[in-house]
């Protein structure tokens, strides 16, 4: 079995669009929550979102590339090559043969499907743009990153709702911890922030009007974000071997299903995920110092989570940090795993746990070190990336110290 | 317009029970309607009066929507409200 490190990392994010850019602001606890600028708001009730800033598709495509490549792939690849980039790896023929690209999306190419439906319905046109399904389709990220770099071995996108980034990054693990691949790209891509999806959203009742509050006792619901996060996934060995940055080892990968509610988390579900991560990590609960939650900002996941987090850690739990980053970089829904199991890794490098933001008040119900407002120099030993999706998928990773 | 008898059809056709059942003292919960369900009501409620309903789940006010009249109040409200 091979030890697993992330020696690669890009961001396209709500608060920058490459690695330190993001890392920066989610340690200053500066929320990229906005009032909506890219789609228009005069039919929605939410009109603040978690939106990718200036990100100019032109800079990095080609216009013929562009009709192909809907925000959801584009965000995947420019986050794909900095991650390559920035692991240093040179992709030889023989090691691209055989890497993995293994990417979580929750939606898909929901921008294309919207103009296409606006096409067909809102302005009657006979005809949609000729690669509406090669945009749509959810694999499409996956296929444009190994197109844009040459990787040839497994491929395929994962969907698990809000859990995809976390069972990509998990599933891609294993594969390099086995030895099946020698190394693997994988994270998770979103751009849902469209009239459609904000709609349906809204009419689940969980959206906040203003912002997200994860934790915090006037919570009002979850904001949508997007954007993309790649990590580079190889042998402990090689990377050193050849002086690559080592932000954090990969130790353990957990998942279940709760087969219970469409929507509302399990307590139960979510407990035997946390327990079967560490387990596959041969960790201890004693030995985690912090905890990136799923922190949705609904009043029952952070409840719940609470709940379980004291279920698993027992006293423990009043020794942990624990911190949402949804409150800066909004729910990515496919990307939200990915983007926290970035945030964790960079945690851990830097042996600071970035804070939950927006915090207002606690909630007697959510009791633990929530890390308010300011981010926290610890020693971190062990970290925890929690993702509890809807349809009851949960997908917990463990993440040590390099 | 009877709209308590309205919101009484909406409620028993998502639990199935026939409305003659209820009555505007019934508690939602004791008649098995579960979260999803509320998220349902509301909706239907919405397109049949027209009105759009301030309904978060996350917000306390939610636990307002008790009794089978609490809702209709609510709609009642809403609907003398686009009236006016």
């Amino acid at each position: 079995m091979n030890r697993v490190v992330i020696s690669g990392i890009g961001v396209v994010s709500p608060v920058g669009n490459t690695r330190e850019a993001f890392w920066s602001e989610l340690v200053a606890g500066r929320s990229g929550i906005g009032p909506i600028r890219n789609i228009p708001i005069e039919r929605l009730i939410c009109r603040v979102a978690a939106e990718v800033k200036d990100f100019d598709p032109g800079r990095h495509f080609e216009a013929k590339q562009l009709s192909l490549l809907d925000r959801f792939a584009q965000f995947a690849v420019v986050a794909a090559r900095e991650a390559v980039k920035d692991s240093g790896i040179a992709l030889s023929e023989e090691l691209a043969l055989d890497t993995a690209t293994i990417i979580g999306t929750g939606v898909g190419g929901q921008n294309t499907l919207d103009d296409a439906y606006y096409a067909l319905y809102g302005q009657n046109k006979a005809k949609v743009h000729p690669f509406s399904v090669p945009r749509l389709m959810a694999n499409a990220a996956a296929s444009h990153v190994t197109m844009d770099l040459g990787l040839k071995g497994p491929t395929y996108a994962i969907a698990s709702a809000c859990s995809s980034g976390t069972h990509a990054i998990g599933t891609a693990y294993h594969m390099v911890r086995s030895g099946q691949v020698p190394l693997a790209l994988t994270g998770g891509t979103e751009a849902c922030i469209t009239v459609g999806t904000m709609k349906g959203w809204e009419a689940l009742r969980v959206m906040s009007n203003d912002t997200c509050r994860p934790f915090s006792r006037s919570r009002q619901g979850l904001i949508l974000g997007e954007g993309a996060a790649i990590v580079v996934l190889e042998p402990r060995e090689r990377a050193m071997a050849r002086g690559a940055p080592i932000y954090a080892e990969v130790t353990g990968f957990g998942m279940t299903a709760d087969a219970g509610d469409i929507t509302s988390p399990d307590p139960v579900g979510a407990a035997r995920a946390i327990r079967a991560a560490l387990r596959d990590a041969g960790t201890n609960p004693e030995d985690v110092d912090y905890v990136n939650a799923h922190g949705t900002g609904t009043t029952i996941n952070d409840r719940i989570e609470t709940q379980v987090l004291r279920q698993v850690f027992g006293s423990h739990a009043d020794r942990l940090a624990v911190s949402s980053s949804k409150a800066v970089l909004g729910h990515g829904l496919g990307v939200a795993g990915a983007l926290e199991a970035v945030a964790t890794a960079l945690a851990l490098r830097d042996q600071i746990a970035p804070p939950t933001a927006n915090f207002l008040e606690p909630d007697p119900d959510c009791d633990l070190d929530f890390v308010p407002n300011a981010a926290r120099t610890m020693p971190m030993r062990a970290a925890v990336s929690n993702s509890f999706a809807f349809g009851g998928l949960n997908a917990v990773l463990v993440l040590a110290k390099a | 317009m009877d709209i308590l008898q309205d919101v009484k059809e909406i409620i028993a056709k998502q639990v199935n029970k026939p409305a003659g059942e209820l009555a505007a003292d019934t508690k939602l919960a004791d008649i098995g309607i579960e979260s999803l369900d509320v998220i349902e009501i509301v909706f239907a409620l919405e397109e049949k009066f027209d009105i759009s309903i301030p309904f978060n789940a996350n917000d306390s006010a939610a636990e307002a929507f008790a009794t089978i009249g609490q809702v209709a109040d609510a709609v009642k409200g809403l609907v003398a409200a686009k009236a006016s």
